[in-house]
């Protein structure tokens, strides 16, 4: 071990308290959220939340989960539309941003223009809910209405582009030689070297699906297609979803768990993320590092 | 199918005389046929909407139309101004993009220098993991925490305020507080994201200037001020930048969730995309909410050009286009 000197000693400390204090910081309300949703009640409607478990109680989760029809429901349109919509982006995005990469394509730069153009001007959000509402009929198709909004991502498409024509071209010309045609190459050879790019933008836009409630507030009026975000607001924001989550459930209550009810639901919502977080994390911090060494 | 063996053989000459339906249809059917899937949504859902614009110069009702609405010219964009609702909201949004950027960069930079420059493995690995926790929350989660902390009945902050014998406090209806609520929630969101990418550039730097600077007898502090500070430069400019072409735009999901759309704090926390939502959502005035995004989007347009004639100048590398 290196003795460090007078200044980096100083310059040591104040780092791990920095560093420390700040990365606290950054779960410290996680933390709060749990033990808010194991306490009980009545504690919280007298004296608020707390930062230590002053109480404890089950009773959130046991009414969650003595009716889970409404949050099941909510997972699986989540499910479905990270899923589905994942694996569109990762086709539409790799094979555009192949043919992008392709320097003999000749018009590969008007086409990145038309596409840039449109990360620096738009109709705004108005003429889009329109044409989404009247002419693409997405109050009617509430999975497509959340999947295709998001299914196209320009920053996505320079990441892979970028990754790609990195791909030296002989490996391209001696299966060119074989007789393999475009799509081919790009199914069969250029997909399969780019897995590491491609686990970087399908974690992202896999987050992206997972958190959006956007589409959903905008286009879906049916509850039971409403993805998991969007039902932990109107969760948060109503007692409306409890309600109907009482209503079915066969627990009588004197006084029903309002509050810790809106964070074991916070919980559940974020379980996953909160599981796969360890796992995952590593991988982003890694496709972070290569976005940013790119600007 | 064409052979490319054959067509790169074509003389340039003649190349160009065939011109465009050559090169995309003849030379690269199927690449063309590969793209197009994007060009068609691309052009569906951004530049349909672009015809959309004309819905900002009408009285758009929802019976007649988009194309049978009548011309109202000017008249919602006057409205927007004679009201001062649009100078309120642009303000706000530029204003709240400046501090974020200065207090995102300020905190992303130095937990970068430190992690750099710190030993421990296990703490570096341990904390970098804690402090990108918060990029993978929704900001629906995020407005529960605000509740969960700030609220007037309920919240820790009064819990503990109540517990010391203190008088409560109004935080969550009370205009003047929120600013720094919102630049703090924003900075908590993102420190971990922009502490990596500072970090990964801080690795990048060549470690011989480090060990030389050492031998020349440079403490730590001066090895950041006169090696670090200096060579992270390029990229702050680049990113200050950038942000700076996108400081007429606002985080929608963050405003909506952390105000919880209160009312009561528009005048400090109305940006404006909330703005173009809540006229369309809740006063259905949607030739209105149009001009109000075309402002933006135009707003924002001349932006960006003049900020990609700024990067042009200084680093010409990373211009936009």
């Amino acid at each position: 071990m290196v003795k460090l000197s007078r200044d980096e000693r100083i310059f040591h400390t104040l780092g791990y308290i920095f560093v420390g204090f700040m990365a606290l910081i950054c779960v410290f309300p996680m933390y709060l959220i749990i033990v808010g949703s194991f306490m009980s009640n009545e504690v919280i409607v007298k004296y608020g939340f707390s930062l230590w478990p002053s109480s404890f109680s089950l009773d959130a989760y046991k009414l969650l989960f003595s009716n889970p029809k409404h949050i099941l429901d909510a997972y699986k349109v989540t499910i479905i539309v990270t899923a589905c919509g994942t694996l569109l982006l990762l086709f539409l995005c790799t094979m555009t941003g192949y043919v992008l990469s392709r320097k003999d394509y000749k018009y590969r730069n008007k086409f990145s223009f038309y596409f840039f153009f449109t990360t620096i001007f738009g109709g705004g959000l108005v003429p889009f809910y329109i044409l989404a509402v009247n002419y693409l009929k997405f109050k009617e198709h509430p999975l497509i209405a959340m999947i295709a909004p998001g299914i196209f991502g320009y920053f996505y498409v320079i990441i892979i582009r970028t990754y790609m024509s990195k791909i030296p071209s002989s490996i391209v010309e001696s299966v060119k030689i074989d007789g393999a045609n475009d799509f081919v190459i790009y199914a069969r050879i250029i997909m399969p070297i780019s897995k590491p790019i491609l686990a970087t933008v399908g974690l992202f836009s896999a987050l992206g699906y997972w958190n959006d409630w956007f589409n959903c507030m905008l286009f879906v009026s049916n509850k039971q297609y409403y993805n998991l975000q969007y039902y932990l607001y109107t969760t948060l924001n109503s007692v409306a979803p409890m309600n109907a989550v009482m209503a079915n459930a066969n627990i009588s209550y004197t006084s029903p768990p309002t509050h810790t009810f809106k964070l074991a639901m916070t919980i559940v919502t974020i379980g996953p993320i909160l599981l796969l977080y360890p796992f995952l994390q590593k991988y982003f911090i890694k496709g972070i590092a290569v976005g940013a060494v790119k600007g | 199918m064409a052979n490319p063996e054959i067509s790169n053989n074509i003389p340039l000459q003649k190349k160009r005389r065939k011109g465009v339906f050559y090169e995309l249809f003849i030379k690269h059917p199927l690449l063309t046929l590969m793209i197009a899937p994007a060009v068609i949504y691309v052009f569906v859902f951004s530049y349909l909407p672009m015809a959309g614009i004309v819905i900002a110069f009408k009285d758009y009702t929802y019976t007649k139309g988009i194309f049978g609405s009548d011309w109202a010219g000017f008249k919602n964009f006057a409205f927007l101004f004679q009201t001062g609702v649009i100078y309120r909201v642009t303000i706000n949004t530029i204003l709240y993009n400046l501090a974020f950027l200065t207090v995102d960069i300020t905190v992303q930079i130095t937990i970068a220098v430190f992690l750099s420059e710190l030993s421990n493995k296990y703490f570096k690995k341990i904390t970098q993991t804690m402090l990108l926790f918060p990029f993978f929350i929704s900001w629906v989660v995020a407005g529960a925490i605000v509740f969960n902390i700030l609220s007037y009945r309920f919240g820790v902050i009064n819990n503990i305020l109540t517990y010391l014998g203190k008088e409560k406090v109004d935080i969550m209806n009370n205009p003047v507080i929120w600013p720094p609520i919102i630049v703090f929630f924003r900075m908590w969101k993102g420190v971990g994201y922009g502490s990596i990418v500072y970090l990964a550039n801080i690795m990048g730097i060549d470690q011989e200037i480090y060990e030389a600077a050492k031998i020349d007898g440079a403490n730590v502090f001066q090895r950041i001020k006169h090696i670090t500070l200096p060579l992270l430069k390029p990229t702050v400019v680049i990113l200050i930048l950038l942000n700076l072409g996108n400081i007429i735009r606002g985080d929608f999901a963050m405003f909506y969730n952390l105000t919880g759309n209160n009312a009561l704090l528009l005048d400090v926390t109305d940006i404006i995309d909330t703005f173009v939502y809540r006229s369309l959502m809740t006063m259905q005035n949607y030739s209105m909410s149009t001009a109000a995004g075309l402002y933006q989007s135009v707003l924002g347009f001349f932006i960006i050009i003049t900020v990609n004639a700024i990067i042009k100048k200084v680093q010409p590398d990373y211009t936009l286009f």
